[in-house]
């Protein structure tokens, strides 16, 4: 019991102390997914506008099976990048196996199903009325969308917020492509499951308030964005 | 000869195998105020949905300006342009207010000054100056109403569709709408189609009424000629001429006719000959109740028994078994000195150009 007393408040000195090794990784971690959910956003915003605002055999299929995948293993998503991208793979030659790179590339298969899903329920749940007036008062196709999203931009942003939380939340994905190498490809997940693994709970422990941390900013950003 | 503004061909509307529209040919004149009247569910909103595009017809064409702007997308973008429409449950945008009236103006890429005067003077049409930095979803129903009004106005259309204007809206928000539409009407000539099931309002704003039931356009005209001379049962339900007795012509002198409604005989004025089958259409109103038979002008004076009384209003309706059933409509004040009450005997009259006879189809 004082053993782990001890571990925690060593924790918690090493955050205040911005130790340069829990810095590090906490700076790998959110950098590497909040790339992954800008690129998925750039995905999904237009791809989302698409698949809402036409009409084609199969939609509603199609929506199904994205919300299907929401909750994608990511130890499959692992799996399916790694037969990609290793040497042997048919995407080997980029050679980015175990590298931020293809951590990203599988962040952003892991998350598009959700944060796509989450676009197109927002743009649905904004009122037809909203989209008839838009076009009763001369909006070309694209200004219709463009008012229906600043209409939906709430539930937009929430959906994008849920991305950002499962990217840096999962932990199998990040392990099996990047490989969890020290100063590189080593996030705030890997490293508590390594760490933990080896016994070093004081970094453990840091790592998991500060995973815990962003996911508290997280929640409130959603709930301040709900209440509106 | 001038063309129609808006013109339909025989156009109809399926929502899945239902048919909502069916076989509507009309014209719009450049200038003229139509109101479109009918039973809810009879297909007012769908037939602005079609004429204002934002739906295309199952079948049919629909012409703007001379233009076919039935389908083709650029086209009807630019034809849609010169109209707007206020929506029969109108919502705002999640701005402020001005910034919702100028969305039509920026949509056309006008000029930044142009769309701020556009928007000034829309508001002050309204009324609502003081509004501008307001956001727009704080509004009250009748202040939404009046906003979606002064957006539909800013973009200066050729022609404004409105769809029950002042439907679920309380007496003083409605005569501010009414006052506000015949302002527009009166001073910027601007082609109006309202949707109204409100006969006083299609009455009172409108230069021509088209009835609308069940999909189908029934008929269309002045609003006396609608209300005096419907040419169909259902239009003269619709607007409220209460008796609609069925009878066959059975004795004419010159254009004076006896019809025969169940052995009574009903005189009135019409054409067709001896043995036709016809409808009689009497407005309670035109019926007036007496206790002793005098002798007035008018031909039809019938003895009947109450068989009910209800109040409406200011008025009172009763209802009399007088070898047919009438029903009739009289003061309060009436009602209390003719002392009228269930199964009293009274002397109901009309006159014989109060009967508006209609040949029938079965
Ligand atoms: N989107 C729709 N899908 C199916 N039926 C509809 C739809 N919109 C309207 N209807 C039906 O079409 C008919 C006409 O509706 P509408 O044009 O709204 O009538 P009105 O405006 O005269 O009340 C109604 O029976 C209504 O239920
Ligand atoms: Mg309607």
């Amino acid at each position: 019991m004082t053993e782990l007393w001890e571990a925690l408040v060593t924790a918690v000195k090493l955050i205040i102390a911005f130790d340069p090794e829990v810095m590090q990784i906490a700076g790998r971690s959110l950098a590497i997914s909040a790339t992954s959910s800008v690129i998925a956003a750039l995905i999904c915003l237009p791809l989302g506008a698409v698949i809402h605002f036409n009409r084609f055999p199969g939609k509603r299929t199609l929506i199904n099976i994205i919300q299907t995948l929401f909750s994608l293993p990511t130890v499959a998503v692992g799996l399916f990048v790694f037969v990609l991208f290793s040497s042997a793979g048919p995407l080997g030659g980029f050679g980015i196996m175990f590298s931020p790179a293809v951590m990203v590339v599988g962040q952003v298969v892991l998350i598009t199903p959700l944060m796509l899903g989450l676009i197109i329920s927002a743009l649905s749940a904004t009122d037809k009325a909203i989209t008839d007036t838009a076009v009763s008062l001369g909006a070309s196709g694209f200004q219709m969308s463009v008012i229906t999203f600043r209409e939906a931009r709430f539930g937009v942003l929430a959906g994008l917020i849920m991305g950002f939380g499962r990217a840096i939340s999962e932990v199998g994905l990040s392990l099996m492509v990047g490989g969890n190498i020290r100063g590189f490809t080593r996030t705030i997940t890997t490293a508590i499951s390594l760490e933990t693994s080896k016994g070093d709970l004081e970094l453990a422990l840091a790592l998991g308030m500060i995973l815990i941390f962003v996911a508290l900013v997280i929640n409130i950003g959603l709930n301040r964005i709900q209440q509106r | 000869m001038s063309m129609a503004l808006i013109e339909t061909v025989n156009i109809t509307q399926k929502y899945g195998k239902q048919d909502i529209i069916k076989n509507i040919s009309l014209k719009v004149d450049q200038g003229e105020v139509l109101a479109l009247i009918g039973p809810t569910g009879a297909g007012k909103t769908t037939l602005l949905r079609l004429l204002d595009l934002l739906e295309t017809p199952a079948s049919g064409r629909i012409y703007f300006d001379g233009m076919e702007v039935t389908a083709g997308k650029h086209l009807r973008l630019q034809a849609r342009r010169r109209m707007s429409f206020v929506l029969q449950k109108p919502v705002v945008f999640n701005m402020s207010v001005s910034d919702n009236i100028a969305c039509g103006l920026k949509w056309r890429k006008e000029k930044e000054a142009t769309v701020s005067q556009r928007v000034n003077s829309a508001l002050e049409l309204v009324g609502m100056t003081g509004y501008a930095n307001r956001n727009a979803r704080t509004l009250s129903g009748g202040e939404t109403q009046l906003v979606a009004i002064a957006r539909a106005l800013a973009i200066a259309p050729e022609v404004l569709f409105l769809d029950e204007p002042t439907a679920n809206l309380d007496p003083v928000s409605t005569a501010r709408i009414e006052e506000v539409l015949a302002h527009i009407i009166g001073e910027q000539k601007t082609t109006v189609v309202m949707a109204t099931h409100d006969m006083s309002q299609g009455q009172r704003l409108a230069g021509r009424i088209g009835v609308i039931i069940n999909g189908e356009l029934l008929q269309t005209g002045s609003p006396n000629d609608i209300f005096s001379t419907p040419q169909n049962t259902r239009v003269a339900e619709l607007v409220g001429i209460g008796n609609i007795l069925g009878g066959v012509i059975a004795s004419r002198d010159n254009e004076l006719v006896g019809i025969d409604v169940g052995g009574s005989i009903i005189q009135a004025i019409s054409e067709h000959g001896i043995g036709a089958e016809v409808h009689a259409l009497i407005r309670p109103e035109d019926v007036t109740l007496a206790l002793h038979k005098d002798a007035s002008s008018a031909r039809n004076t019938f003895e009947g028994s109450i068989t009910r009384i209800f109040p409406v209003g200011a008025l009172v309706r009763v209802e009399l078994a007088c070898g047919f059933p009438l029903l009739t409509v009289v003061t309060r004040r009436s009602a209390r000195d003719l002392n009228l009450a269930v199964g009293n005997r009274v002397y109901a009259t009309f006159k014989a150009t109060a009967v508006h006879v209609l040949k029938r189809w079965n």
